[in-house]
């Protein structure tokens, strides 16, 4: 049922569109149809599903990092008390920095390739997953808390049975956040210097006037963000089936 | 830890001149309470009174403010190095908090565990969960409290009174000489907590017990003695004093006792009373 309501609600934007670009007279190089679109989709097939391949792998890539590493921060934080207090504010007040700005940085750095657009991804999906998870760990339940201590648990053993157990609908929630900006960083890294991708296919059909194939461009781009942000969103609930009676 | 040496032999529970304030107000202090060997306490009292506050002192899950100028008498110090006054202590003296077990009043099962999962806490967090034997008691307590053939399912599953079942099987898991209650059947309905009170007075026997709860019937149910506390600083009374299992002149029978006995009834009315009396007191004083 609500694949149905999903199609006939795409479907529908796209009539619309054909229809304003049809009723206007628009010029194609200023926006194009969807018919338009869809023709340059199919004739730039496999250039596109190449530099596709290239920016899911960044984004995928930066994805696990960012992860991986905001996790261990969180736990880490978490943890021990010296990280609390000499790494949180160090963490925050990087926090003030525009991510975007540190782009240029980054390719100057990393080069043109793979990396700087990884470190790009990584760096945008690092604070919020270590937000979440910190913020899920030092929400234990009181009570929970006190039952350990009367069992006579280790710090360590509380942590790992009790709290991390616990954070995790959290880590879930900060993982959401980080797919669904991850692209952000991969396309942001592709603008500000590449040679391959979706990001740098984009910019490169701009500069050409041919606004049909940025539209397809960013119509992959666009699809699999979604793909992606749905497998992520059902791997974490069958991970946690009994977070749903939780939240 | 030999648990098995830990249940051997009932150990009283004392309490001396301790002391708690709460943003500046005196909880209570110079308190003194005996828990005896083996048997059930009821602590009574009108709401705000303290009750959780004093279970939790002697859980060692706060700390007592008691003396700490060391003035405060002998101290309450035995066996080995010196122990703050009014910490909760057994006969010879030793601290008891390594040796309690604690069931409040929400279950706190852990919602991504199993029956078992739960049961197995406290030996999961001291590495001893890995143990055939302990296992095997687990399993056993969990077919005691009557939930055999749900150990593979997650709390979510379970109704309120079967969840609490499943906290009254992980506290006797810990299988420690004292048990502390804080009003753990209060969120259940009438016949569930009926049920339960039963149950929890069969498996508790031999162990020292100290119950909170606003219910007096629930209190004489259970308990051996019971325990008023009422006032600001609050002070502790003693309402009802059977520790003989056998009735005697008081004609009350062994707990769990039935409601419907007379003396049970009676009583009741008594204690009713006297605790309308207390919050009266704690009304006036505010």
């Amino acid at each position: 049922m609500n694949l149905l309501r999903g199609a006939v609600i795409f479907l529908g934007l796209l009539a619309v569109w054909q229809a304003l670009v049809s009723l206007t007279g628009v010029e194609s190089f200023i926006l194009p149809g969807p018919l338009a679109v869809a023709r340059a989709l199919a004739s730039r097939w496999s250039l596109l599903a190449e530099n596709a391949g290239v920016t899911i792998l960044e984004i995928l890539l930066g994805l696990a990092c960012g992860s991986l590493l905001g996790a261990a921060s969180a736990l880490l934080i978490a943890a021990f008390r010296p990280a609390r207090q000499w790494l949180l504010p160090v963490l925050v007040v990087s926090q003030a920095i525009p991510v975007f700005a540190l782009a240029p940085l980054l390719v100057l750095w990393f080069g043109y390739g793979l990396a700087s657009k990884v470190a790009m991804a990584t760096l945008i999906i690092y604070f919020p997953v270590t937000a979440a998870f910190y913020d899920g760990l030092k929400r234990t339940e009181p009570g929970w808390l006190d039952l350990a201590r009367t069992m006579g648990g280790s710090r360590l053993a509380v942590l790992r049975v009790i709290r991390i157990p616990a954070a995790l609908p959290a880590l879930a929630s900060g993982l959401r956040v980080a797919t669904a900006v991850a692209p952000i960083g991969a396309v942001v890294g592709e603008w500000v210097g590449s040679s391959a991708g979706l990001g740098y296919m984009m910019l490169h059909a701009n500069a050409r006037l041919q606004i049909d194939v940025m539209f397809a461009a960013l119509f992959v781009l666009a699809a699999f963000a979604v793909l992606l942000y749905f497998a992520v969103d059902r791997l974490l609930r069958l991970a946690l089936p009994w977070q749903s009676e939780e939240t | 830890m030999n648990t098995a040496a830990d249940t051997a032999a009932p150990i009283a529970v004392h309490l001396h001149a301790a002391r708690l304030s709460y943003r500046g107000a005196v909880i209570f202090e110079d308190l003194d309470l005996d828990l005896p060997a083996g048997r059930i306490t009821c602590l009574l009292g009108p709401s705000g009174v303290g009750k959780t506050s004093l279970l939790r002192l002697i859980a060692g899950l706060t700390d007592n403010e008691g003396g700490d100028g060391g003035d405060g008498g002998d101290g309450g110090n035995g066996g080995g190095g010196t122990l703050p006054p009014g910490t909760a202590v057994d006969q010879a003296g030793r601290a008891v908090q390594d040796r309690v077990a604690y069931m409040a009043q929400q279950d706190l099962l852990l919602p991504w565990a199993s029956v078992l999962g739960n049961v197995l806490l406290g030996p999961r967090l001291r590495g001893e969960d890995r143990d055939p034997e302990i296992v095997q008691r687990a399993r056993g307590l969990i077919a005691q409290v009557g939930l055999k053939g749900r150990e593979e399912d997650l709390p979510a599953r379970l109704s309120g009174g079967m969840r609490q079942r499943v906290a009254l099987a992980r506290t006797l898991a810990e299988n420690r000489p004292i048990v502390l209650m804080d009003e753990p059947f209060s969120a259940l309905d009438a016949i569930t907590r009926f049920a339960l009170q039963e149950l929890a007075a069969r498996l508790l026997a031999e162990r020292t017990v100290l119950l909170v709860t606003h219910d007096p019937l629930e209190a004489l149910r259970l308990g051996h003695r019971i325990t008023v506390m009422a006032g600001s600083p609050a002070r502790l009374e003693t309402a009802l004093d059977v520790l003989d299992d056998v009735g005697g002149a008081d004609e009350l029978p062994a707990p769990p006792r039935d409601p419907g006995n007379a003396n049970v009834l009676a009583r009741q009315a008594d204690l009713l009373k006297r605790l309308a009396r207390a919050r009266e007191n704690v009304l006036d004083l505010t």
